[in-house]
């Protein structure tokens, strides 16, 4: 797949008419097609190993959580790797991110603004000069690498080093919490919307995601472009539709146990009443994890901020014979990077309820492993937001699924390596044989 | 003379490391007119030009546009005294489509700011139709073209924006017959429209049939600048091999 909007209409190369045509007719991106059914087959094939365990309402939450924080910094990752660069720090760099952000809750605010601890400001101060840190020292290795030359691996590995090392000095290398009750909404079973708001999300999510396939629609008729048949289009809001609430659907019917909820009741002074139930619902940071997404495609697809990564990515001489100043936007994407760093930080040490020194580590090559899984070509010009979020989540399925089936650790991450090996020559494969990129 | 010339290139030198690529070179164009630049590989023509569209800074000398002192120190500044070029490599971005290459660095956007590519791309069907009728794959990457359709759509930039002064670098070296014929029509409507063009190839008969003025460059020097009503074929071409006037050669 090309840029995102293009090849959506290029026609591939296939020679059986029929299957074409249909798969014309719902302009479906192949590429996305073959990554998804891949992550069903991994998931049947786990669901099975597992007697049916892999497939619960349960563990499906826990995957959808545990897969943010690397989906988030993937879908930046995405970026950097596009423009031609590499990232080799993100794993310290979120490590830096949640040191200053449990410091600021636990020490800073406290001592020196007196907010005591517990006050409704300290969370998002903290949160927001997490992400000040992340995207200042992206900023501080964007310019490292566009202004002073010095390649992005090089940067990005002493960074690695430096900012791993900066956390452990800002915390003396001690685990820091608990963190503010607020702040550890964002790590997933802490902060989840219930049944109610999560169906109300859904339907927004539904009614927007058709409003904007529908917007489209009349646009291409406005400019006389030519436009897929009405079924194909109601097929396609369907299957969108399917998934978004189908999603809404498992989460809800995840039952907090009994004893969670009474102990909630009885923090509040209450009794719980006879027979009552609640579902989790949609986990805040995947919703947060949501809201990253579109906002990254957005960027990609519809900004000239965008349109320059790509570029610059495709051609760098031809973007700057084009007036792009590909120096700054190296700064820019880089900037994006560490700000996604500090998000993923937030949702990290949420998750854990409090900082730890070794947070993060080797995340970074779990980022690159899942944008490159997803689709994204390291020779740039190449990828997308949402193949790298399915990047992430099939590492995770593999990773959680190997886990629930018993596998050996170090057997773990033989299969992890050997699949991402796997999936750059099926990538390298389909481009050949598809003749895109 | 007594017009303003369009451009105005007075003592030019620039040097790479030890070597004087282009020195104390001074070349003129007016409007409607085509000026080829001839030579050898390395003779300085593409680093010449290249001060011009913006993307080297020369050491020493001059640019006049329009009778006014210019300064150009980027791409985006040549644009803004409308110099558009083709360059000889195209310079096209191969991953993204011919509208998202034609607008590049200049996209067309919403009222929200966001880019409108349906505009783009129907802008750019209705240029190409003029360029290019066969032109068909706007949604292709254009890696995905061939050569001409590529050359078309680096054509189709620099034309879409209403150049006045026009710089083609090798435009036609890797066409076919046809595909250059439509290249050399398109520079003789230009012309005609007022354009300035300066005109960069090898094919020494191509030149002395589209362009009004020839000037020679042989190590970065200006051997000379010549009408080509007054000259032949092999007065160039011993200006090129020898480095030598048309008048000292004889």
């Amino acid at each position: 797949m090309s840029t995102p909007d293009t090849a959506n209409r290029t026609s591939s190369g296939g020679q059986k008419a029929n299957k074409k045509s249909l798969m014309d007719a719902l302009e479906l991106d192949t590429r996305l097609l073959g990554m998804i059914g891949a992550f069903i087959l991994v998931a049947i094939v786990f669901n099975v190993l597992t007697d049916g365990r892999f497939l619960t309402p349960r563990n499906i939450f826990n995957l959808t959580i545990q897969t943010v924080s690397v989906a988030i910094m993937a879908t930046g990752m995405v970026f950097v790797i596009v423009t031609r660069h590499i990232d080799l720090s993100v794993g310290a760099l979120l490590a830096t991110c949640s040191a200053v952000m449990a410091m600021m809750q636990t020490a800073w605010l406290p001592q020196f603004l007196d907010l005591p601890l517990g006050h409704p400001l300290i969370p998002w101060l903290a949160i927001a000069a997490g992400i000040i840190t992340g995207g200042v020292i992206g900023a501080f290795q964007g310019w490292l690498t566009g202004y002073l030359l010095i390649p992005a691996f090089i940067v990005t590995l002493g960074g690695l080093l430096v900012w791993r090392n900066a956390a452990w000095y800002l915390t003396n290398g001690q685990t820091i919490g608990p963190l503010d009750s607020t702040f550890q909404m964002f790590g997933g079973i802490n902060g989840t919307m219930g049944e109610f708001w999560s169906w109300v999300v859904g339907i927004v999510a539904t009614l927007a995601a058709l409003a904007a396939l529908w917007a489209k629609r009349r646009d291409k008729l406005r400019h006389e472009f030519p436009v897929k048949p009405l079924w194909a289009e109601m097929a396609l809001g369907a299957i969108i539709a399917g998934a978004i609430l189908g999603l809404i659907a498992v989460l809800n019917s995840y039952q907090v146990p009994a004893a969670r909820l009474q102990r909630e009741f009885t923090a509040r002074g209450e009794t719980m009443p006879e027979g009552y139930t609640a579902a989790y619902g949609l986990p805040l940071s995947v919703l947060l994890l949501i809201v990253v997404a579109i906002v990254m495609t957005v960027i990609a697809r519809r900004t000239a901020l965008g349109r320059y990564i790509f570029a610059t990515g495709g051609n760098p001489q031809a973007a700057e014979l084009s007036g792009i100043n590909t120096r700054l936007l190296t700064v820019k994407v880089f900037a994006i990077m560490g700000a996604l760093c500090a998000i993923s930080a937030v949702v990290a040490s949420a998750r854990l309820t409090n900082h730890s020194n070794d947070i993060g580590t080797l995340d970074e090559l779990r980022v690159i492993a899942a944008a490159v899984i997803g689709g994204t070509a390291l020779a740039g010009g190449i990828g997308t937001i949402y193949g790298a979020i399915l990047g992430a989540l099939i590492m995770q399925s593999l990773q959680s699924g190997m886990a629930m089936v018993g596998v050996d650790a170090p057997l773990q991450n033989i299969v992890v390596g050997s699949v991402l090996v796997l999936a750059v020559l099926i990538d390298i494969i389909y481009r050949r044989r598809t003749g895109k990129g | 003379m007594t017009r303003t010339p369009l451009v105005d290139m007075r003592n030019i030198s620039i040097a790479f490391g030890g070597v004087q690529a282009v020195d104390d070179v001074s070349i003129d164009l007016y409007p409607g007119e085509v000026v080829g630049l001839l030579g050898h590989n390395g003779a300085g023509k593409s680093t010449l030009i290249k001060i011009l569209s913006g993307a080297y800074k020369a050491d020493s000398g001059e640019i006049w546009i329009e009778g006014e002192k210019a300064t150009i120190n980027s791409p985006r500044d040549a644009r803004a005294y409308n110099i558009e070029t083709i360059h000889q490599t195209l310079a096209l971005a191969d991953n993204l489509p011919a509208p998202a290459n034609l607008f590049l660095g200049r996209e067309l956007r919403t009222m929200f700011g966001f880019l409108d590519d349906s505009r783009m791309e129907a802008e750019t069907t209705k240029i190409m139709a003029r360029l290019n009728p066969n032109f068909k794959k706007i949604a292709d990457p254009v890696s995905a073209l061939s050569g001409g359709q590529r050359q078309s759509v680096a054509i189709a930039r620099a034309v879409y924006f209403n150049a006045r002064i026009l710089i083609m670098d090798e435009p036609t070296a890797a066409l076919g017959v046809h595909e250059t014929k439509m290249v050399a029509d398109l520079i003789m409507e230009l012309k005609a429209q007022g354009l300035g063009i300066f005109l960069i190839s090898h094919d020494t008969r191509e030149m002395m049939d589209l362009c009004d003025r020839v000037s020679v460059m042989k190590n970065g020097q200006l051997i000379g600048t010549e009408r080509v009503e007054d000259v032949t074929e092999d007065d160039i071409l011993s200006m090129i091999i020898m480095g030598k006037k048309a008048e000292q050669a004889a």
